[in-house]
């Protein structure tokens, strides 16, 4: 899957990037288990084909896209993004995709629309932990409409050039950069406009630990940890200090304005 | 039964048998130490390690607490030459275990460290494991027992069954970001057996006591 270079500001960054292997076989997935090596090992049973996202709520044109719609719905570009785990590491990743903003003009959101939820595939069958303890299934994560419609939230479909590996959320899956990477949902089934900001899995899971914004801030730790530094996979050997963890994962030039005004340790 | 156990007691004797398992017990490390060097660790190594080195660390405790109730039950006592070195690992894990902590993820800044022991309870209660378990291996050789007596010394080992359970909590609360406690209930169940068959012997033989106290009593 190939995508053009991104013009859009901030969107490639120069970065090493992470090997390949590194972002494809140390992931978060809880679907396909809780250990970061469990996704790569049991994710094959993804059922990625045919599939289909139901686009739906407060919006003028609601309508369910098959996959191949979605893949030519805009120009496909690659877009070089730092990733950032609420657990303290880092990747820098070169996805393929699209602005999700150009779904969402697609579909016209109505005046009352104020969160864009994502809802992603729960399937007992072929996803192992799905009924684990851990979350509540399925997992969902939400944005709010103005967040959504931000040039780098992204509607992702590969990475590396080619089509998303199963353990990487495929076939199509949010990656909001600024954000902590639990807020990019995988696998993405339904998206849905709401007029109410939506319980996601982790706030619902402990709310008083993960918020509904969740962006990136080296200043508001976790209540269990420092959020100061991280450490870049593949990069900082063991040996080497951990860096300095950047407001809104460096990104702050192109989102700072979404967030004018609020207290971000409250909002945290 | 009693050939089967004189040939236990003697290849347990034997010479040979303790450098034998100092050696096994080093293998982890020697693992551990290869494939950091090697880059077999995965994506993230300093990870691995501390975890790894937890692990080895829970293991070592549950196997010197394991000594005791297979010496009685399989009346096999020169198990009990190998307990202090077994001990001494659980300490030389340990003692890895926050060495990879405090270099790997907190790069020996100790004003970093100490804020991490105040903020997170699960690294306080590891810490003082850690801190707890020191006095007893720093009392692990005969001329200490010998200055403290062997009733206090004794009193003064018997918290390693606090510390076991420290560690457990230390494991359990790590898990619980992820509420995925299988490991832990695995370890819990393990020390749960091997405190409980202490429980269970020391009430056994009062009770022999007070039987022969009764039968004595009689005449």
């Amino acid at each position: 899957l190939a995508g053009a270079k991104s013009a859009v500001a901030g969107a490639v960054t120069m970065e090493k990037v992470t090997d390949y292997k590194d972002a494809t076989t140390y992931n978060n997935f809880y679907e396909f288990g809780t250990d970061k090596a469990d996704p790569a090992k049991n994710a094959a049973t993804l059922p990625v084909k045919p599939w289909s996202v139901a686009v739906e709520g407060l919006v003028k044109n609601p309508k369910t896209f098959t996959l191949e719609e979605l893949l030519k719905l805009s120009p496909q570009e690659e877009r070089i993004y730092r990733l950032r785990c609420v657990e303290g590491w880092s990747m820098v990743i070169p996805w393929v995709g699209y602005s999700l903003s150009e779904l969402i003009k697609k579909v016209e959101p109505l005046g009352s629309a104020k969160y864009v939820e994502f809802i992603t595939l729960a399937d007992p069958k072929t996803m192992p932990f799905v009924g684990s303890r851990v979350l509540e299934w399925p997992y969902v994560e939400a944005l709010r409409l103005d967040e959504a419609m931000h040039p780098l939230a992204l509607l992702t479909f590969g990475m590396y050039g080619e089509v998303l590996p199963n353990q990487n959320g495929a076939p199509v899956r949010m990656v909001v950069p600024w954000k902590y990477g639990f807020k990019s949902g995988k696998s993405i089934v339904k998206i849905r406009f709401t007029d109410k900001e939506p319980r996601t899995a982790w706030n619902k899971a402990a709310s008083q630990e993960y918020g509904f914004y969740s962006n990136v801030n080296p200043v508001v730790d976790h209540p269990r940890w420092s959020q100061a530094t991280e450490r870049r996979i593949g990069e900082d050997g063991l040996f080497a200090k951990k860096r300095k963890t950047l407001m809104f994962n460096g990104y702050e030039a192109q989102v700072g304005q979404l967030y004018a005004g609020m207290d971000l340790k409250k909002n945290f | 039964m009693a050939g089967q156990m004189a040939g236990r007691q003697k290849w347990l004797l034997h010479p040979a048998a303790k450098p034998l398992i100092f050696i096994a017990c080093l293998l982890p490390f020697a693992w551990l130490f290869y494939a950091a060097w090697s880059d077999q660790l995965g994506a993230n190594p300093a990870e691995a390690l501390v975890r790894a080195t937890g692990d080895w660390t829970l293991r070592f405790v549950c196997i010197v607490l394991a000594v005791t109730p297979l010496r009685v039950i399989t009346s096999t006592p020169a198990l009990a030459r190998f307990r202090r070195m077994l001990g001494l690992f659980a300490y030389f894990y340990v003692v890895l275990h926050l060495l990879s902590y405090s270099w790997f993820d907190m790069s020996f800044e100790l004003a970093d460290i100490a804020r991490d022991i105040a903020k997170r309870p699960f690294i306080l209660v590891g810490f003082s494991a850690f801190v707890l378990l020191t006095p007893l291996a720093a009392t692990s050789f005969n001329a200490a027992i010998k200055a403290m007596g062997a009733k206090r010394w004794q009193l003064l080992h018997k918290l390693v069954y606090l510390i076991a359970g420290l560690g457990i909590l230390h494991f359990f609360w790590m898990r619980a970001g992820k509420n995925n406690f299988f490991e832990v209930f695995v370890y819990a169940v393990i020390v749960a057996m091997l405190l409980g068959w202490r429980v269970w012997n020391h009430r056994a033989k009062a009770r022999r006591r007070v039987s022969n106290n009764a039968v004595v009593g009689v005449h």
